[in-house]
């Protein structure tokens, strides 16, 4: 964030700039082609906008405080809740996990770069640019979009006020927008990882973070393309009187959530799999054994790629499908529980008689997989065409959703953040603010999602701004949740700031961890290896194993822990 | 595909970023990327059936059809640009580059000929844009492939340009190859697209 660059004294003569360090930060509001850069800079915006898209949600919470709605006019309310769900999906999580795979994937694979670095670059300066397009929407007369983040026709066709620029349309232009960049980021991450992996590292010796962002960016490149066709179509409904989903035209309704859903249930696994694969990096490290049964957890993420795919229906169970369609989805929706399970199996065995070492990183990690668990559990029980008829639209599908997207992803992000920080700035994060970053997340985030799916069981719909005061009580612990989870925010940004600015050293392993990017001064320098790229020898994770990672180890070793 | 390749090392006059950027990441990043934007006329092709199947009334009041003859000479033209595109390509191997440059050229103007005769179809046409889901698919359908050909003139031209650069192909041909592989690519999904408007009654 600009606040906190803006004060950093230069560590480093320009002339020779390290890209996580924190001199020279005018470097990151320039169109700067380094991987590190946009990584760190992707991180920074949605980091800040996670700021905006929590505050939206605790304006929320506080409307739901009481029953009445009282705080808010609902119509705003539905603005508020439209523009919460497409702030933390399209300007929080796509893009801080674009972040953290701009800063990972190239020197876990040993390559200087991304294969495009300026079409890279492009990639990212789309986001500030659609961003604040959503942003802006806030001050139309009409104010922001207000039909959900499904934004489903024929709600989101209606223009009231009769104005070209509208909340919706604006709405549309930026998924649109934001579906290009990822789209570029897609091709660019796809063939990074085809092409320019070091020498020696088969795909079985990749790591499973890269495997993870591959099986997710095929899902990129495969369902954005429907969401943007869909969008465009709704677009030109909205304002160019087309009819593609007007019944009265001849259009058909449906198609738009058959559109939508194609990718927006495979986007969940385009977020959910990179934290499959920040989960198999880290307990590994903090376990101090090797990943259990590693080539399968690889292959179970290309599985989930392609499951993924042929699942959507499970959203329209209660939109009028065929009876044969609910079967055929209940049936594949299931299935996708076997590679997940897989994985959850391989992470616990990882840990099982493991020396874990509870570092900060460590714990989002093993609290992420513990909601992950739980989030898994609804979903199956979500995937049931009985059950999801009953709940179907009520709280309980927000408390699922909530325990995958926050209590999973995001705490599977934090992980990351405190676990490759001092790789890529050079300084460790405080442990003890750490600690209380993960106490009042923990704390926060189970007291704001749990008692939803209790209020969803009971009847609670979704997206209303008055309830019947029976669920009063699970509201006011959601909502005392979400406040806590807003103070939560308070150390974690303290320590990003403190710790970046004057941390301690961190040196370039201090968690003691194999992989290419520890044998990196921490930061890593312009191109990372340069001319110097390591022969990988073996498999990831050789954690108690007498076997080098790559050919010449020590000599890497060495010249990292010099920074030369 | 799958080899790892080894790096270079940076150029004195490029950046180093730049300098890493090989031909053949652009090809890979063609294809990748072609892959993407079929599934997009994908989408719309599927679209387009499920609303041709299950419209109540398909073609507008006082619409017969379509007329086929001009659009089947458009497609002639289009799909033939592809085999000049590629002999274009096979003069630049031999490094004729005076016979790339004309052919290349000659491809670019097939190209503009079909958007000028998409043009007047349009005019021609006695229904608009909501008229309908028929209006509505089809002004869809062949405006956003006609946006792919204007698109494609531009690269070629983009490319034409370079090719007066000296030193331009020292690297290999990587651009002009990804660039006539958009267009065959375009026109296969204009032969899917003219199959499906004009072609499927």
């Amino acid at each position: 964030m600009s606040s906190s660059a803006s004060i950093t004294p230069p560590l480093r003569p320009a002339s020779h700039p390290l890209p996580g360090a924190p001199d020279n930060w005018r470097r990151f509001f320039t169109f700067n082609t380094d991987a590190k850069v946009i990584g760190i800079q992707y991180i920074a915006l949605a980091l800040f906008y996670l700021l905006v898209g929590g505050l939206l949600a605790m304006v929320i919470r506080g409307e739901l405080l009481t029953p009445e709605s009282d705080l808010v006019d609902p119509s705003v309310y539905n603005g508020l809740y439209t523009m919460h769900g497409t702030v933390m999906l399209f300007l929080f999580l796509f893009p801080i996990l674009n972040g953290l795979n701009n800063l990972l994937i190239p020197p876990m694979i040993g390559a200087p770069d991304m294969a495009f670095p300026k079409l890279n670059a492009l990639a990212f300066w789309l986001f500030p640019l659609f961003g604040t397009l959503l942003m802006l929407s806030f001050f139309l007369p009409g104010g922001p979009s207000s039909s959900g983040w499904w934004a489903y026709p024929p709600v989101s066709t209606q223009n009231p006020l009769g104005h070209f620029i509208n909340g919706q349309f604006v709405w549309i232009v930026a998924v649109a927008l934001s579906g290009v960049s990822s789209i570029l980021g897609a091709v660019n991450f796809v063939t990074t990882i085809l092409r320019m992996r070091a020498p020696g590292m088969g795909w079985f010796r990749m790591p499973i973070f890269c495997w993870t962002a591959l099986a997710a960016q095929i899902i990129q490149l495969v369902g954005l393309p429907v969401l943007t066709g869909g969008a465009v179509m709704l677009l030109f409904d909205l304002s160019f009187g087309t009819s593609f989903f007007q019944p009265e035209g001849g259009g058909d309704p449906m198609l738009y959530q058959h559109f939508f859903w194609f990718y927006s249930h495979p986007a969940v696994y385009v977020m959910a799999l990179p934290v499959f694969g920040i989960f198999s990096e880290l307990f590994p490290v903090y376990a101090r054994k090797p990943l259990f049964g590693y080539p399968l957890v690889a292959l179970a993420s290309l599985a989930i790629t392609v499951l993924s795919l042929i699942v959507w229906v499970h959203h329209m169970f209660y939109s009028g499908t065929p009876q044969w369609m609910r079967h055929l989805f209940m049936f594949t929706t299931m299935l996708i529980a076997v590679p997940t399970g897989i994985k959850v199996f391989a992470w616990i065995a990882t840990l099982w008689r493991g020396r874990l070492r509870l570092t900060t990183a460590m714990l989002f990690c093993l609290g992420g997989l513990v909601n992950f668990i739980f989030a898994g559990i609804t979903g199956v029980m979500l995937a049931t065409v009985p059950v999801d008829i009953h709940v179907g639209n009520t709280y309980f599908v927000v408390g699922h959703f909530h325990y995958v997207i926050f209590n999973t992803i995001t705490f599977g992000v934090y992980a990351a953040i405190y676990h490759w920080f001092p790789k890529f700035t050079g300084r460790l994060l405080y442990e003890g603010l750490g600690k209380l970053h993960f106490v009042l997340t923990f704390v926060g985030s189970t007291l704001n999602f749990l008692p939803m799916h209790w209020a969803g069981l009971m009847g609670m719909p979704r997206r209303v701004a008055s309830y019947d005061p029976e669920f009063a009580l699970a509201n006011v612990l959601a909502s005392l949740g979400a406040f806590l989870l807003g103070v939560a925010m308070i150390p974690f940004l303290l320590n990003l700031v403190s710790a970046w600015v004057r941390g301690e050293k961190a040196g370039p392993n201090p968690w003691n961890a194999i992989g290419l990017e520890w044998l990196l001064p921490s930061p890593p320098p312009l191109e990372n290896f340069e001319d110097d790229v390591p022969t990988v020898l073996s498999a990831p994770y050789g954690y108690g194993l007498d076997r080098p990672l790559v050919a010449d180890e020590e000599s890497y070793v060495r010249r990292a822990a010099q920074g030369a | 595909m799958t080899t790892p390749s080894q790096v270079q090392s940076p150029s004195q006059a490029q950046s180093p970023s730049q300098a890493h950027s090989h031909g053949g990441h652009n090809l890979t990043g063609m294809v990748i990327f072609l892959c993407s934007e079929s599934v997009i006329f994908l989408a719309f092709f599927a679209g387009y059936a499920v609303f041709k199947l299950s419209a109540p009334q398909w073609l507008p009041d006082g619409v017969e059809g379509l007329e086929v003859r001009t659009p089947l000479i458009n497609t002639i033209i289009l799909v033939s640009s592809s085999f000049v595109a590629w002999f274009a390509e096979i003069q630049l191997q031999r490094r004729r580059l005076w016979a790339f440059r004309g052919l290349w050229l000659l491809t670019m103007a097939m190209g503009t000929y079909f958007v000028l005769g998409q043009a007047l179809e349009w005019q021609g046409l006695a229904f608009s844009l909501s008229d309908g889901v028929f209006g509505s698919c089809f002004y869809l359908l062949t405006g956003f492939h006609g946006l792919h050909v204007i698109t494609g003139v531009l690269l070629m031209a983009l490319m034409l340009a370079r090719s007066f650069r000296a030193g331009n192909y020292e690297g290999g041909e990587a651009g002009v190859a990804s660039v006539s592989l958009f267009w065959h690519f375009v026109d296969v999904i204009w032969i899917l697209l003219f199959l499906l408007i004009y072609v499927w009654r």
